[in-house]
């Protein structure tokens, strides 16, 4: 199972845990499986069928664009972390800003 | 300011190159300077109309009326816009750029403000006219009524209760949930390791303090620009001058309700930009106006303009608590940091906060970062944004407990520094990082082991790290008959780019580097491309280049297989030499190939996109000298020594340019550089000799120590190089004024009046 790390605004959601195990091939695969584990998980990760704006995920130290659709092994680390806009409203390359 | 550089080398897994690494001549070195090169005010298109801009006089107010009749009714006057002339906004979007939940309707109202202006110097109305100064004169005849509101002009004020609101709808949102009641706090990103509580309770030594730094511009020289033309069928071009050219493009087309497809943007040459050239201004505004008179228009900022109304960085309340253990081990850190927003959502103090503690392996954190609105303009990126503010914090405290625990403060840092496998302050693993190669590059470095005592004399130390970023690019190659290639790409060149690119295209190719020849074009001319910021363009667009170099390889390798008829997996193309494993006479150069391409078959035309992952993050750090007069306050930069990890250093002469350019960036933000507001909100020192950027009479020569720890990510192992620089050199002068007068600098810039006043206040 993935090894997913809770943002600490979060965590009232899994009763104070800040890393969880979680089910999944793919990032909407964990997150279905967070949602039965710690229902109001997918609430506050996604509107409209895809992961909030502001919201980014990385998966093995890597922001993905993919969202929802990266794949999942079976040791990843997943982390949902601010999207970090770099003070440009409008730029995406600062917007894809990776983990190293 | 002179150059003196030196290179340290980590073992490389990269090889040896024969054209990354040197030096070639920079492609547009010649039109640059017998200035040729055209930037966004040499663009004249026949019928061209001068647009002119009419600002708000307020910082806060709402707009009751604007009556632009008599305007319209002037002499030469063509066309005048306000928001009322964009398309109705049927449901605002949030447009998902960056923390922040930017909308639609925010960036129009950015570009001209429909109900509340929310700075001195917010676009209100535009007019286009045959002259300038009848644009001008027209502006006076627009009649605006403002019921004028009370501003708020720093983060503190701005989250106080019952503070003056500059958005009513605004709810501050904490990772997907929002509060219940408005705020000027946009947005609450929190960031926890350990536990923090317990990491103090071990520590034995526990420094806490506040720091407050001012808004600053980037300092670019060249204004913004933009001339539009919308032509009878719908379509718009546009020129300007812009690092993201299909960002601009697209936030352009949405504020005008058209197709991307039908938005065309040709970008100029730019005098500047450092972060600050990303958001759209004029352009929306010049396609409306030329939209309503049937001419191209063009707006050009004036320099007031440019530091009323475009985006500085922003000011900040930094609160840091950091501890160690005797032994002088790390053991917890805490940050609350406030960012100016200016009018609308959206600083970098995500970033800032993923920065601030970067440097060190620390169990146990907390940081806390708010992103809030003040009325000021909407601050932009500046070189690395967010994370100078940060570091000057952070480092400044390191450098009072390496004090406090009598240790040296770059064995200090050492101690602790992070490596790979540290955890970031998100929780994300590093994966290579330089921090310790650039630590030891400082302290084997002739200036740390120089003497530097002496009446009111000090040295300082501070060590930086920026995330860099990526993005989609793209770069099309094609190959010519006498065996050069023409290479198209979409990232307009602030650093020198254009050779840093082409370099990994000829190494790819086995030709020198003037047999490429770069292009940068317009939007309709190549895929996709993400803005030059980040740091990115060596990294993406470099990567699209050896993406397209590989498939002109590929391409001129079938075809010498055709030509000589042997199997395919018999050929390679090898150091610009092209040859058959099986058959030794069977072989020719690049250039010799590319003659008999027409006769072979179609043109060879390579094609590169990427959208890269693996990108680098960078460490920077420097060494500073200063003397204090004590009389005046006066800092005086006697040597200075920067030190950061490129990854590997395409073009070392423009890896040293960029580290000194950022370097001269952080002292000015240090030392002078500060945005003056009257209680009303009206920026008191709106020009460049009020506004103080260090020149070359101020500062010593910058040394650069070039510091190679190749990025894993990349097949060339580059990291960005184009900001980290800027992040030390506040923190670093501050440890060198306390060493030189004894008093701690807690608030940028540290001008001469701040450190009478401080060392005042110690007396």
């Amino acid at each position: 199972m993935a090894t997913v790390y809770i943002p600490s605004l979060m965590r009232s959601l899994t009763g104070g845990q800040h890393r969880v195990q979680a089910m999944g091939s793919t990032v909407a695969q964990v997150i279905d499986s967070l949602e039965k584990a710690f229902p109001g998980m997918k609430e506050r990760l996604m509107e409209d069928g895809d992961i909030k704006p502001h919201i980014s995920v990385a998966v093995d130290g890597e922001v993905t664009p993919l969202g929802l659709l990266e794949s999942v092994k079976e040791n990843s680390e997943v982390h949902f972390l601010p999207a970090i806009g770099g003070g440009s409203s409008v730029c995406s390359c600062v917007l894809t800003m990776s983990p190293d | 300011m002179a150059t003196k550089t030196s290179r340290t080398r980590p073992a490389s897994s990269n090889g040896d190159y024969r054209v990354i690494g040197t030096r070639p001549p920079r492609h547009d070195g010649v039109d640059k300077v017998t200035g040729r090169a055209q930037y966004g005010a040499d663009i004249y298109p026949a019928g061209v109309l001068h647009g002119r801009v009419l600002r708000s006089p307020h910082a806060h107010a709402r707009i009751k009326s604007i009556d632009t009749r008599q305007a319209e009714a002037m002499p030469g006057v063509k066309a005048v816009v306000t928001a009322r002339d964009f398309p109705a906004l049927e449901s605002d979007q949030t447009l998902g750029m960056g923390e922040a939940n930017f909308t639609l309707k925010q960036l129009r109202d950015n570009v001209l403000a429909s109900d509340k202006a929310l700075y001195k110097g917010h676009p209100i109305a535009a007019v286009a006219a045959v002259d300038p100064l009848i644009a001008e004169e027209a502006l006076g005849l627009i009649r605006v009524e403002y019921q004028v509101l009370p501003p708020v002009l720093n983060v503190l004020d701005a989250m106080k209760e019952g503070a003056p609101l500059l958005h009513d709808d605004l709810r501050t949102e904490a990772f997907g949930q929002h509060a219940p009641s408005p705020s000027n706090i946009a947005t609450h990103t929190q960031y926890t390791l350990g536990d923090v509580e317990a990491g103090f309770a071990r520590a034995d030594v526990i420094v806490e303090r506040e720091f407050h730094t001012k808004t600053v511009h980037q300092g670019y020289i060249e204004p913004h620009n933009a001339t539009a033309f919308w032509n009878r069928d719908g379509k718009v071009t546009l020129w300007c001058s812009t690092q993201g050219p299909f960002e601009v493009r697209d936030a352009t087309a949405r504020i005008l309700g058209r197709e991307v497809s039908e938005v065309r943007l040709v970008p100029m040459e730019i005098g500047g930009g450092f972060g600050g050239k990303f958001e759209p201004y004029g352009e929306p505004v010049a396609a409306l106006l030329s939209r309503k008179c049937g001419h191209p228009v063009r707006i050009i900022m004036s320099r007031t303009e440019e530091f009323e109304s475009t985006g500085p960085t922003p000011g900040s309340y930094i609160r840091v608590k950091m501890g160690a253990t005797r032994n002088g081990k790390l053991v917890a850190a805490q940050a609350y940091m406030a960012y100016e927003a200016g009018a609308f959502p959206g600083s970098p103090v995500g970033a800032g906060a993923l920065c601030i503690f970067a440097p060190y392996n620390v169990p146990n954190l907390l940081i806390d970062a708010l992103d809030v609105v003040v009325n000021k303009p909407k601050t932009a990126a500046y070189r690395a944004p967010g994370a100078t503010n940060a570091s000057f914090a952070a480092e400044t405290v390191v450098d009072e407990l390496a004090e406090k625990l009598a240790l040296d403060p770059l064995e200090f840092r050492l101690r602790n520094s992070a490596r790979k496998g540290s955890r970031r302050a998100d929780g994300v693993a590093f994966q290579r990082i330089g921090c310790q190669e650039v630590l030891r590059a400082l302290k084997g470095h002739p200036h740390y082991n120089s003497p530097w005592h002496g009446p009111n004399r000090g040295r300082g130390i501070a060590i930086g790290y920026w995330l860099n970023g990526g993005g989609p690019s793209s770069c099309t190659i094609k190959v010519n008959a006498d065996g050069t290639v023409n290479l198209l790409e979409g990232s307009p060149d602030i650093g020198g780019t254009r050779t840093s690119v082409a370099m990994q295209a000829a190494e790819v190719l086995g030709i020198p580097a003037r047999d490429v020849h770069p292009m940068v074009v317009d939007t309709d001319a190549v895929g996709y491309t993400s803005g030059t910021g980040g740091s990115s363009v060596t990294f993406k667009t470099g990567w699209a280049a050896y993406e397209a170099a590989q498939d002109v390889k590929r391409q001129i390798i079938a075809r010498a297989a055709e030509m000589w008829k042997v199997p395919v997996g018999e050929v390679a193309l090898e150091q610009g030499v092209v040859a058959c494993h099986s058959k030794t006479n069977l072989r020719m150069s690049f250039k010799e190939l590319a003659t008999k391409l027409e006769e072979l078959g179609a043109p060879v035309v390579g094609q590169g996109t990427v959208r890269p992952r693996g990108v680098g993050g960078a460490f920077a750090g420097c060494i500073v000298d200063v003397e204090v007069d004590r009389e005046t306050g006066k800092v005086e930069v006697l040597r200075f020594t920067v030190a950061q990890d490129a990854g590997k250093a395409i073009h070392p002469t423009y890896v040293e340019g960029q580290m000194q350019g950022g370097s001269v960036q952080g002292i000015g933000w240090a030392l002078n550089e500060e945005y003056f507001y009257t209680d009303g909100g009206a920026l008191a020192n709106a020009s460049y000799l009020d506004y103080r950027v260090p020149t070359a009479l101020d500062l010593p020569m910058i040394e650069a120590v070039i510091v190679e720890v190749p990025n894993p990510g990349h097949p060339f192992g580059v990291r960005g190089v184009g900001e980290v620089s800027i992040v030390p050199p506040p923190a670093a002068l501050a440890s060198a004024i306390y060493r030189a007068v004894g008093v701690r600098m807690d608030r940028l810039p540290m001008h001469p009046g701040a450190v009478l006043e401080a060392m005042r206040r110690r007396s």
